[in-house]
């Protein structure tokens, strides 16, 4: 078991957890990556999707809408745009949300928005398959 | 000399006034906890938002390729003023005060000739400024349908700051709301969004140096990212604070009422009394003199 770190998420309304953990895996904008304690000092920014929190022998899942994660000396924080535990995140407002996400892209103008809102819709998609599983 | 059923009649209706404003005081008390904590909840957010914004924009200060956001238009010709202000009334000074510094501040830019745009956030700001600024105020976002505020409520304002800013519509945004100090302490408080001002006093240094960090994507993109979020958790923070000082305005505003209701039943009660003892005393040195005639 790796040893512990401190670990904050924090959503506009409230601080949501802080305490010490032992593993964070977070869906930076260009590709998963797990926190350990005695990381490098690192920023990034988050896609639409979950965060994993390992403490002890229990895993949490939470649902993230964009935001970003600050690694540093004193631990991992995490400014979440919006954060919900995944089981508490309710089925039929995800669904509306990718619904929106492909209204999105079917207004797009230009490639560049049409590109940004399939990037956004794949990621609610890639959402939903893991709290389906 | 009024008679006795109308002293006794303004007694019965300053009592029942007295009974709505304290029931409005407790209210505001019950939702001044709530407000307070919701404020106090948003603050460690904008504080570490504030914190890495100023570790990113440290570099860039004085860049000319900074994001406009942060570095501004380089003009300073068009100002937008966002007045923040209750849905409600009957709370003091509350909503006046604020719309007073707004319209200072918008008076003293048209006297240096600059352009002047309001957008209201709060029904009551807007009723006192459009008397003076009817052709200013560019629009009034209506907040009187939100129950709890949310962060969503704040990125629909901040959303629509950023697109006007996209289209070239202003130079400088400052946003104007009452700052909560305490119950009885509201400071009405202007502060400037755009361009953005970030305090980075003793920030960053506490780290020990430098630390060197790695950003993914690279340290622009991070800022261009997070600079249109900050503008939203400013005014989230605004409002929030915005909502506690309103409670508590109303909270004092209504102490003050019930107070002064208390006073003026005692007046009335006493005049009451003494017209009432002057009639019976009259009533009976009629009754007394008219059996001394007999």
């Amino acid at each position: 078991m790796a040893d512990p770190f401190q670990f904050e998420l924090v959503a506009p309304e409230k601080l949501l957890i802080s305490e010490p953990v032992n593993e964070v895996v977070i869906p930076g904008s260009e590709g998963y990556f797990t926190v350990l304690k005695g990381h490098a000092s690192y920023m990034s920014t988050m896609r639409p999707g979950v965060v994993e929190v390992a403490r002890g022998n229990a895993r949490d899942r939470i649902f993230v809408r964009g935001g970003f994660a600050d690694v540093n000396v004193e631990g991992l924080t995490i400014l979440a745009e919006q954060a919900i535990p995944l089981e508490e995140l309710d089925a039929a407002t995800l669904a509306q949300e990718v619904q929106n996400a492909q209204e999105d892209v079917n207004d797009a103008k230009d490639a560049e928005t049409k590109a940004a809102a399939e990037l956004r819709l794949h990621q609610l998609k890639e959402v939903q398959t893991a709290k389906g599983g | 000399m009024a008679s006795l059923k109308e002293l006794r009649n303004r007694i019965a209706s300053v009592k029942a006034t007295q009974k709505i404003t304290r029931a409005m005081q407790m209210v505001a008390a019950s939702k001044l906890r709530r407000a307070q904590a919701a404020a106090e909840a948003a603050r460690p957010y904008s504080v570490r938002m504030n914190t890495v914004l100023a570790n990113l924009a440290k570099p860039l200060r004085g860049r000319d390729d900074a994001p406009r956001l942060l570095a501004g238009t380089g003009r300073d010709d068009v100002h937008l003023l966002v007045v923040c202000t209750a849905e409600r009334g009957l709370c003091g000074a509350f909503n006046s005060s604020i719309a007073r510094l707004a319209r200072d501040h918008a008076v003293r830019l048209a006297g240096e000739g600059k352009t002047v745009k309001i957008l209201c956030v709060g029904k009551k700001g807007h009723d006192i400024l459009k008397r003076r600024f009817r052709s200013e105020i560019i629009d009034l976002v209506d907040l009187r349908g939100v129950k709890q505020l949310a962060f969503t409520d704040a990125d629909g304002i901040g959303n629509r700051v950023r697109d006007l800013f996209a289209e070239g519509g202003f130079d400088v945004c400052t946003l104007f709301f009452a700052e909560f100090k305490s119950v009885i302490n509201q400071v009405p408080t202007a502060l400037q969004l755009v361009p953005a001002q970030i305090d980075s006093e003793g920030e960053g240094e506490v780290a020990g140096g430098e630390a060197v960090y790695e950003y993914e994507p690279d340290e622009e993109s991070i800022l261009t990212d997070l600079l249109p979020r900050n503008l939203s958790v400013q005014i989230f923070r605004a409002l929030l604070e915005n909502a506690a000082s309103e409670m508590g305005a109303k909270m004092s505003a209504m102490d003050n009422a019930t107070r002064n209701a208390g006073e003026m039943i005692n007046a009335l009660t006493l005049t009451y009394n003494r017209s009432r003892q002057a009639q019976i005393t009259k009533e009976l040195i009629e009754i007394i003199s008219g059996a001394e005639a007999l």
